[in-house]
């Protein structure tokens, strides 16, 4: 197998792509400093990775992001988010996907979709407090299953519980 | 035999859990039925730390992650900061920046080669490695100062430059280390017990390894072409010539193999860098308090144990909203599980060893 | 002449014994040192280089040491087979050695001193059995100390040991064939008429079969699967401490000894000079008991070769182990009798 580098305008005939498909349920999207990132709704979640997967060939997940977005809200959006890197091999090609999601609302798990969600979704969990339905064990990774809080909201303090 | 399936708990204290990682088997005499990795022993809350620290203060912080590679780190860090706030860094401080780096690299993947030689018995070879990596860790002390956590490089460019008598040190380093890679070679690729023990071990095929997303020699090794520095250059790697060594069977001989292959083509690269060395500055105009607007960036390089990046979100303040590093020995970790399912307890080790985990990374 | 009786049967033989003690510790303290510089000098490194000169203090310092920690026992571990493993293994290690000749003979006023505490016609079959005692303080020791890694660890020590005992026994039996005799100073005065038994052809296989496999028996690298530090933390002794650590650190040497010790009896002459049956080399045998020169001289050469081959080689995993001495030592063992056993029969 071989590798191409990054083709810079891919990225925008991809997001024409996925306009065209997901009309309405594509909430945000920007393309900066040659980053594509995509909000949606929560609902689209899984259709739209199992879209970027199968038929755009993103086959891998990256990384999952947790953030929490206390510091800066935005009127009518809950208050955690949830961001899935995703890379194309072997083009080298990049998409964000950002989720919405409040703390007692579980996202859908991707396990199903990319194995390497497995832990990330304990992370975030671990770390925000967020849950995933349909994980196959979703308990604390990092930190003892004892402990109190969720140390990367902004409403825990620095020198700990 | 009949044989009761037993728990046996591997680590957090054993000769090569390789830190504080603590496995929990359950084995049917010593064949391996089910592994499941307990980490985050190391857990320091770098993440949490990094909201409340300025971008300069975090660079130092990083080299505390994977402390076998700092620079990686360190590099991965400035790249995504600098990509964030737009800064162009001067050529010079490009090169020097790979020269490190692929310095770093060949001190890392020479203690993987130590140290997964020693957990498969061969002792020696860790000490042979060790000779060229204490070389290596020399270079870093005449540059900084430091031998592990090194902080070599700042955002926008370098801390100091290569010097002349540097220069020399280096060249010296660069001719040294493919003889002991020879010897090391001599004492394992051959060896009928070494082949016994890595080849058809840890076995993960190319598909599987893409869903789990193992990056690095690892996948490499699966024969997955996939080397950041070729398919998205960064610091101006495009601008040398080498190869990407690959391997074909996937398992711990070929990863063993692809790294031995890599340390070579570092110092092929860490060669063109010293010979074509560009004048020039060595950083950027860089505010002496940087605030970046608002923004988020991910930017990942290849690092020693595969994609290592960072994704940060600036808030317009001089400290970032978000750090968040994609650690490549937690990716790879995972399919540890996979990777392990049936084969013996000595192999567990042997795999283990071949993934090149740090738990300062994994744990964070 | 009661009186010199007494003298020549019971005090001489009890000196010896002592001897022969004192000899095994000295041994081990000597192999401990130069294991650590040799090995050392092999990676590159120093090695122990403080205590004494060049360090040969080092091992005593450590024994000193390991008498003075406490002994811990772990409330789980059954008291008397844990107790008793170190004392079996030291003790198997040290009575094999009453049948090993170090040396000839000093004849003095009628009286000839010999340098072996017993002689028996079935000799070699003693040391054998004897030896092979200590996989029972490795069981002992492992499953007594009632936790998971001395247990693994035990288990293939015990598995390792008799594969590897059937191997030593056929090539051993070589030798027998040869001396047609069991009795090791018998085998080493027959090797004075006829030359060493390494030197001739059908014993050169045996030699081989027998050297992998005393590696193999006593638990030394590539073979040290047991005791296998990167997998098995320690292997059977895992929860040993102290005094009786002690024990088994100084058996293994002592097996070590012991092994060399029956590879230069069986195919190096023992006590011999090289080719001392040719006249012309007679020099290098100048006076009665310049034998145990030689003995020691060989040994050492074989000790080197255990340490040498622990600096060179990774280790075995335990079913590649256990297919090489059934699927290789074995059948190779058993071809080899059959044509040592068709050319004596010519």
């Amino acid at each position: 197998m071989s590798a191409k580098t990054n083709d810079p305008a891919a990225l925008p005939a991809l997001l024409d792509a996925l306009t065209a498909r997901f009309g309405e349920r594509l909430l945000e999207s920007h393309l900066e400093k040659g980053e594509l990132s995509v909000r949606v709704t929560r609902e689209s979640l899984l259709p739209l990775l199992a879209f970027l997967r199968d038929a755009a060939g993103f086959n891998a997940l990256n990384d999952m992001i947790g953030l929490d977005n206390v510091n800066a809200p935005v009127a009518g959006r809950p208050r955690f988010a949830v961001l899935y890197q995703l890379y194309k091999f072997p083009d080298a090609r990049r998409i964000r996907i950002v989720v919405d999601t409040a703390e007692n609302e579980p996202l859908p798990s991707i396990t199903g979709l990319y194995q390497s969600a497995d832990w990330a979704e304990r992370e975030i969990f671990d770390m925000f407090g967020l849950r995933f339905a349909g994980h196959p064990g979703l308990t604390r990774i990092y930190l003892d299953d004892e402990f109190k809080g969720h140390p990367l909201r902004k409403d825990f303090p620095l020198a700990g519980a | 035999m009949a044989f009761k399936q037993i728990e046996l708990n591997m680590g957090p204290q054993h000769p090569s859990t390789h830190g504080v990682l603590r496995l929990k088997l359950t084995v049917d005499n010593e064949v391996v039925l089910k592994i499941e990795p307990v980490i985050g022993y190391l857990h320091r809350g770098m993440e949490k730390l990094w909201e409340h620290r300025t971008y300069p203060q975090i660079t130092p912080l990083t080299d505390r992650l994977d402390y076998i590679a700092a620079i990686l780190n360190n590099l991965a860090y400035v790249l995504a900061v600098e990509k964030l706030a737009g800064l162009e860094v001067p050529k010079r401080a490009q090169y020097i920046r790979v020269i490190l780096a692929e310095l770093q690299r060949v001190a890392s993947h020479l203690a993987w080669a130590g140290f997964n030689a020693n957990d498969i018995g061969a002792a020696s070879v860790l000490l042979y490695s060790f000779i060229e990596r204490e070389g290596v860790l020399e270079v870093f002390e005449a540059y900084c100062g430091a031998r592990l956590t090194v902080h070599a490089l700042r955002i926008g460019g370098v801390a100091n430059d290569l010097t002349p008598k540097l220069i020399a040190l280096i060249r010296q380093v660069v001719a040294a280390v493919p003889q002991r890679l020879a010897d090391i070679e001599a004492l394992l690729s051959e060896n009928r017990i070494w082949k016994h023990r890595t080849i058809g071990i840890g076995h993960i095929a190319p598909d599987d390894a893409l869903r789990y997303g193992l990056t690095g020699p690892a996948l490499r090794a699966a024969g997955v072409c996939w080397d950041l520095r070729k398919n998205i250059p960064y610091s101006s790697s495009e601008d040398f010539d080498f190869e990407v060594p690959l391997g074909q069977n996937s398992d711990v001989y070929d990863r063993y193999l692809v790294r031995m292959a890599e340390m070579r083509q570092s110092l092929r690269i860490i060669t063109q860098a010293l010979d074509r060395l560009p004048e020039g500055e060595l950083c950027a105009k860089v505010p002496r308090f940087l605030k970046i607007p608002p923004g988020e960036v991910f930017h990942t390089i290849e690092g020693a144990k595969g994609e290592l990046g960072f994704y940060i979100k600036s808030n317009g303040t001089d400290k970032p909203e978000r750090v968040k590093m994609k650690a490549p020995s937690f990716i790879n970790m995972q399919c540890f599980e996979k990777m392990c399912q049936g084969y013996l307890i000595a192999d567990v080790v042997a795999i283990l060893g071949s993934l090149d985990i740090v738990l300062g990374e994994i744990d964070k | 002449m009661n009186q010199h009786a007494l003298i020549f049967d019971l005090l001489i033989p009890l000196l010896k014994a002592a001897a022969v003690c004192i000899y095994l510790m000295v041994m081990v303290i000597i192999m401990v040192w130069l294991e650590r510089r040799l090995v050392g000098w092999m990676q590159g490194r120093l090695g122990p280089n403080r205590v004494g000169c060049q360090g040969v203090l080092q091992p005593i310092a450590d024994t000193v040491k390991l008498l003075l920690k406490e002994n811990i026992m772990q409330k789980q571990a059954d008291w008397l087979l844990f107790n008793i493993a170190p004392i079996i293994v030291l003790v198997s290690a040290l009575l094999a050695f009453c049948f090993i000749p170090f040396g000839d003979t000093i004849p003095f006023k009628g009286y000839t001193f010999t340098f072996w505490v017993a002689e028996s016609p079935v000799g070699l079959l003693l040391v054998m059995g004897i030896s092979s005692l200590s996989v029972f303080a490795l069981v002992f020791g492992g499953w007594g100390s009632n936790s998971k890694y001395p247990l693994l660890g035990g288990l293939r020590s015990v598995i390792q040991i008799l594969s590897y005992e059937i191997p030593v026994a056929l090539a051993v039996l070589a030798v027998v064939f040869y001396s047609k005799s069991m009795n090791l100073v018998a085998i080493v005065q027959q090797q004075h008429e006829t030359g060493w038994n390494i030197l001739k052809l059908p014993l050169i296989v045996p030699f081989f079969i027998f050297w992998i496999c005393a590696v193999a028996e006593t638990n030394r690298a590539p073979f040290d699967l047991p005791e296998a530090e990167s997998e098995l933390v320690a292997g059977f002794h895992t929860e040993y401490s102290g005094i009786k650590f002690a024990f088994f650190f100084m058996a293994e040497y002592t097996h070590m000894v012991l092994a060399s010790s029956l590879a230069v009896v069986l195919f190096f002459g023992g006590w011999l000079a090289p080719f001392s049956q040719v006249k012309a080399l007679a020099w290098l045998h100048p006076f009665p008991g310049a034998g145990v020169l030689w003995y020691f001289i060989k040994i050492m050469g074989f000790l080197c070769l255990f340490i040498w081959i622990r600096g060179t080689f990774p280790r075995y995993r335990f079913d590649e182990l256990i297919k090489l001495a059934w699927k290789w030592m074995v059948p190779l063992a058993l071809l080899n009798i059959f044509i040592v056993a068709l050319i004596r029969i010519w």
